[in-house]
């Protein structure tokens, strides 16, 4: 049973990957895509709790890194999902009941997550990015993530319900 | 939901904190070979043939918006289509001498030696997202069809990057675009040479800098920039058009004139390209030549 689990997580988060590169450049605003992993993130976290999503974050965060064609430092994705899924788990008792407040969630998740990922730029200059170039990028990145939510999040979250294994009831 | 009375451990957290630092430092430090790279050509070779598949389901549907076409549409369409047919047929009739011409033309590139270059060509399967903030493709084809980091990568209109990294069947292209592009460029005008670097952007604002080396030369608008070449043509091939200048200005803190140019490949919109391999290339795609009357670079 954990080893479908496993598999299941691991098709989840390579399907999110693949088709933020094959799929969503179509459809890309100014070239900026949905961040699907990061939708997966949140669903984790507002399902399963902050360490349980960490460990999704750094998971799809590894695999965004090291997924042609990206080229920047690997760990930097990792890193900055693994700081969304904690910061996302510990928000979950409010966000897991009510849509504004998941939406809200996705909102904030993905602003972070992107301001770490440019920032972490900044600070390794890879490449030496300005704090305009970034600014003119967040906007529409968690515009478009905001976007999918109806579409991705509901699913998700059922789908991580599924997957948690059977517990004592209390 | 078993932790909902009590502050989560932060245990989980630290360590894959840890696990990031650790991973960035090492790729960081390692540079040019890096311990990661072993494991980004695996996940290269794992990944690349998911997004050809992807890719090779989601091409058709980006016919999708023409199917919601009305017939009034469909019918003046056509009408427009078929006086366009009776024009092309027209002037098929007096290409024929301008083809010839062509050929002769390509002929003579290619005894030149310095241009005829083989091509093995390749589609675009994946792009990478502007969160990443950085402008790199994925393409098809990798080191089983003889692609190796870098080979320049060219399509019809021009240059549009080099192969940074190859993996078994596919290989991630840096455009030209990019922030950490540098590709040495020489003006077609004067043969003055320059160094072009991207602006890290696609589309309307997609546009490249050039700094000539001689501060004393002034860039004439709509003058051709050609690639410069390097020692064996890694990693970029000599006399590739690359795009044309748009404007030239000089701020007085700097010496030099500052160009700017509007690169012919539209970035945007990228699907056949081919990579420029030695002409003696073994691999599982045809390699075509220069020569073979030019049918490589349309």
């Amino acid at each position: 049973m954990a080893a479908a689990r496993a598999l299941v997580l691991t098709l989840v988060i390579t399907f999110a990957v693949v088709l933020q590169v094959s799929l969503f450049p179509y459809l890309s605003i100014a070239g900026v895509v949905p961040n699907l992993a990061l939708l997966v993130v949140v669903a984790a976290a507002l399902v399963r709790g902050p360490e349980f999503a960490a460990v999704i974050g750094f998971l799809s965060g590894l695999a965004i890194d090291l997924a042609p064609p990206v080229d920047h430092v690997a760990g930097r994705w990792a890193l900055a999902l693994v700081l969304v899924g904690y910061l996302a788990g510990r928000v979950r008792h409010d966000a897991g009941t009510s849509s504004i407040a998941a939406i809200i969630t996705v909102a904030a998740s993905s602003f972070v997550g992107t301001s770490i990922f440019a920032l972490s730029g900044m600070v390794l200059s890879d490449p030496a990015l300005s704090v305009t170039e970034a600014l003119a990028v967040i906007p529409p990145a968690v515009l478009y993530d905001v976007l999918l939510t109806p579409f991705v999040l509901p699913l998700m979250m059922r789908l991580f319900r599924r997957l948690e294994p059977h517990q004592v009831a209390y | 939901m078993r932790d909902r009375h009590q502050r989560p451990s932060r245990g989980v957290l630290v360590l894959l904190l840890l696990a990031s630092f650790t991973l960035i430092t090492l790729d960081v430090r390692g540079g040019e070979n890096s311990p990661v790279d072993p494991v980004r050509t695996a996940a290269a070779n794992v990944f690349g043939p998911v997004e050809e598949v992807a890719a090779s389901v989601v091409r058709p549907f980006q016919a999708v918006p023409e199917f919601f076409t009305t017939t009034g549409s469909l019918q003046r369409e056509v009408r427009r289509l078929e006086a366009e047919n009776a024009t092309l047929r027209g002037e098929l009739a007096t290409s024929s001498v301008a083809r010839q011409r062509a050929a002769e033309l390509d002929g003579l590139l290619t005894s030149s030696g310095d241009t005829g270059y083989a091509l093995v060509p390749a589609r675009v399967v994946g792009v990478g997202p502007a969160q990443s903030f950085s402008q790199t493709v994925t393409i098809d084809a990798g080191t089983t069809s003889g692609i190796y980091p870098d080979m320049t990568v060219l399509n019809n209109d021009g240059l549009v990057g080099r192969v940074i990294r190859a993996g078994r069947s596919s290989a991630t292209v840096l455009l030209i675009v990019d922030r950490d592009s540098v590709v040495g460029g020489r003006l077609g005008s004067n043969m003055e040479v320059g160094f072009l670097r991207g602006r890290g952007a696609i589309g309307e604002s997609g546009r490249l800098d050039l700094d000539l080396v001689d501060v004393s030369i002034t860039p004439g608008r709509d003058d051709v920039v050609v690639t410069w070449g390097s020692e064996n043509g890694a990693p970029y091939v000599s006399g590739i058009p690359i795009g044309r200048v748009v404007s030239v200005f000089s701020s007085p803190r700097q010496l030099s004139k500052h160009a700017v140019i509007e690169p012919f490949v539209d970035f945007s919109s990228l699907d056949l390209v081919g990579v420029v391999v030695r002409a003696d290339t073994q691999g599982d795609r045809p390699v075509f030549k220069a020569g073979d009357t030019g049918k490589e670079r349309r």
